[in-house]
């Protein structure tokens, strides 16, 4: 009965981590689709984004068919949960991996106004993220997931002082207000990823601690 | 040892110290935990590990097996159970038992309920009939029985006689019911009417059960006490104990990791 549980559990594992593979490529995909405005390679991010609904889906009903069928408690029951959470964050990374695609679709080739906006300190950042919290997974290393908490707040600030620079170049140059929307949509797309980042190293520590601590405030 | 063990209620019992001996054999290891007033608390723990012997010393029933000796206190009322002057059959009078296996006696099923009340001397019968009317109801078992109330009790299905045997033992009005395994010989509906039964009970009794059905455990209990080898490994908030047992021992057990 143990034996065939942990199976289970290992083979759960196996799936998430293939899923978290996928997400990280889909992620860098995204970013060099960004910086080379390569929109044929935006197009093929937007088209297999099925994939990784349907790989959701299938380690959704393994982690619902082994709550049913064994009942598990304890560090087992935290481990699915997490997984369940995790998967969910996954996917939705790679949502935004769609956005930041659509985005590229939006503003390339068109008249770019007299402004830029480097997003690859920000893109750096939030893959650390996930690589750091994927990490953190595998080896059940809840400080590292700390760690990411903590970078969260860089990637805000990030956020906002693209927010501020976008606003005044729309104050400058209203008519280009469109391409500067989207632009800025851009950094929110990283920054929502560097929350799910965060979403899956609060999982971790769920998962080692026992302890729920999303929604409390990280110092230093 | 204990994880975050605060309850509403006050303690109605609680053991102090208290070692079991069979012989030479030790099975019970300085074992000090209370219980806390109208909650169910579930004993957990693989075959031999003591959690029965524990539950036996709570009323005495240790006394019944030849060469048991006991160390420690158990308080129940400001006053040690233990204790040589204390009148055994009152004892069990506010403390009753409901057995693994259903044992009523060889009678009616109303004799069945009575007869703790009649042995304690209650001659009414207007009143006896009532008591064992509201034990019936309690136990869920009326509406099944009321129409053969003088047919034989052995004529009951397994759930029923064990339903049984929980009213006989409501019918002295306990403060404290025992129960050792009370669902492990019945199918899976007999044992959610039992489940179901110690949850509408706890409301006015306090339980302590023992069970080797984990899920039975989390299911009833508001606390679960965890032994192993005689000893209290763990005791804590149910919830907790199975999201997140505090001993490397209690997880392995909870988790099937045991051995």
């Amino acid at each position: 009965m143990t034996i065939h549980l942990q199976r289970e559990l290992d083979k759960i594992r196996h799936m998430l981590l293939s899923l978290g593979a996928l997400t990280e490529n889909r992620f860098k995909q995204a970013i060099r689709a960004l910086n080379e405005m390569d929109v044929e390679l935006a197009r093929e991010i937007i088209d297999k984004d099925e994939e990784i609904d349907l790989k959701e889906v299938q380690i959704e009903e393994e982690c619902l068919k082994v709550l049913a069928l064994y009942q598990p408690v304890a560090s087992d029951l935290r481990f699915l949960v997490v997984v369940i959470k995790i998967n969910n964050d996954l996917e939705r990374i790679a949502d935004q991996a769609v956005n930041i695609a659509v985005r590229i679709k939006t503003l390339a080739g068109k008249p770019a106004p007299d402004f830029t906006c480097d997003y690859t300190p920000m893109a750096e950042k939030a893959g650390l993220m996930l690589k750091m919290s994927l990490d953190a997974f595998v080896r059940q290393d809840d400080k590292k997931a700390e760690r990411v908490r903590q970078m969260d707040e860089e990637v805000d600030a990030m956020r906002n002082n693209a927010y501020d620079r976008i606003k005044k170049a729309i104050s400058r140059a209203p008519d280009k207000a469109g391409y500067l929307i989207n632009l800025f949509l851009v950094s929110r797309h990283l920054e929502r990823m560097a929350d799910h980042a965060t979403n899956i190293a609060e999982e971790v520590i769920y998962m080692r601690r026992g302890e729920i601590i999303r929604h409390t405030e990280t110092f230093d | 040892m204990t994880q975050e063990n605060k309850t509403t209620h006050d303690t109605i019992i609680q053991t102090q110290d208290l070692s079991l001996f069979y012989g030479d054999f030790q099975a019970l290891h300085e074992i000090s935990l209370s219980f806390a007033q109208r909650e169910v608390t579930a004993l957990i723990g693989p075959s031999g590990c003591g959690k029965s012997s524990f539950l036996r010393c709570l009323n005495r029933m240790n006394d019944l097996t030849a060469g048991t000796r006991s160390e420690g206190e158990v308080v129940f009322e400001g006053k040690n159970i233990l204790g040589k002057k204390i009148d055994v059959v009152s004892l069990r009078r506010h403390i009753g038992m409901v057995f693994q296996k259903a044992n009523p006696f060889p009678k009616s099923i109303y004799d069945n309920v009575a007869y703790g009340l009649v042995v304690n001397g209650l001659k009414n019968r207007s009143m006896v009939a009532a008591r064992v009317e509201k034990s019936l109801k309690q136990a869920a078992l009326w509406e099944e029985v009321k129409d053969r109330l003088n047919k034989p009790a052995l004529g009951l299905s397994g759930g029923q006689q064990q339903r049984l045997c929980i009213a006989r033992a409501l019918a002295v009005e306990p403060e404290i019911l025992l129960m050792d395994e009370p669902a492990s010989a019945l199918d899976p509906i007999a044992t959610q009417k039992i489940e179901e039964l110690i949850l509408e009970l706890k409301e006015r009794y306090t339980i302590i059960i023992v069970t080797h059905n984990m899920q039975q455990a989390s299911r009833v209990s508001d606390t679960t006490a965890f032994f192993y080898m005689g000893k209290l490994i763990e005791v804590g908030r149910t919830n907790a104990l199975f999201t997140k047992p505090i001993k490397k021992e209690t997880e392995d057990y909870i988790t099937g990791r045991f051995g």
